[in-house]
């Protein structure tokens, strides 16, 4: 059984998001603190998506997919028809820089790839598909 | 959804975040510490004791000011983190550049300290 839930973009919708993720996972025995790394790297993937790649527009929608847990792998899909937001093509900045140059951004990319296994990007029925892949 | 509620006492300027921050409502994170900069405060606690959740948004606030807490000589303490959150922190490894306490006591020592 998988988990579908399609979003408005619009920042306001994160938290339903975050929301979504708990409730769906309920009942994998997932350690609290991972689950809540978890929850944490998709909020990064999907605020990104929404505010780079649909300007917040809340009547443009993406779709979080929670694919069944399966041989210890859990598989998020994020899919939208946007401009590809690919995290692979940023270098993660370093924290001392950010500090110095009193930067507010660029920490999430660094979450998502310190908290994920796998993050890759596929073009499904020309939707754009971010797959998100973290071994419990 | 993020309320956050100002208290002054012995020179401290106390921030108590209740509730969430994350890309939706890390600006009232920055309006607060920027208003308690504005009016001068050199002594900042920050109580994260119902801070239920925070994304990079609302830690690279926290980041954002380190620079300009070091050439102000202004302090900030953070306590009262939940273990969650408190992981957020220290993913990123900020645990190490910011100051953060387990109690509001500990945390109004350092304060302490770090201002004579």
């Amino acid at each position: 059984m998988s988990y579908r839930y399609n979003i408005g973009c619009s920042l306001s919708n994160l938290k339903g998001i975050r929301e979504f993720i708990r409730t769906s996972l309920k009942d994998h025995d997932i350690p609290e603190l991972e689950l809540s790394a978890i929850i944490l790297a998709i909020d990064e993937m999907c605020s990104n998506l929404m505010i780079h790649a649909h300007h917040c527009n809340p009547d443009h929608h993406i779709e979080l997919r929670i694919l069944e847990p399966h041989a210890g792998e859990l598989v998020f899909e994020i899919i939208d028809d946007g401009n590809v937001f690919d995290i692979n093509k940023f270098s993660e900045p370093n924290v001392d820089n950010l500090v110095h140059e009193k930067r507010k951004g660029g920490l999430g990319i660094r979450l998502v790839k310190s908290i994920m296994d796998k993050v890759e990007y596929i073009n499904r029925d020309g939707k754009n598909v971010c797959v998100l892949t973290k071994g419990i | 959804m993020v309320q956050i509620k100002r208290l002054q006492e012995d020179g401290i300027d106390t921030l108590a975040i209740i509730g969430e921050i994350d890309a939706s409502s890390s600006i009232e994170l920055d309006l607060s510490i920027a208003k308690s900069v504005g009016e001068g405060y050199k002594k900042i606690l920050v109580d994260c004791g119902s801070l239920e959740y925070i994304s990079s948004a609302g830690l690279g606030v926290f980041m954002s000011y380190i620079e300009e807490f070091s050439d102000k000589g202004i302090c900030m303490v953070m306590f009262g983190l939940n273990e969650k959150v408190a992981n957020n922190f220290s993913i990123l490894g900020l645990s190490d550049l910011l100051h953060i306490r387990a109690t509001k006591e500990e945390a109004k020592q350092l304060i302490n300290e770090l201002s004579i």
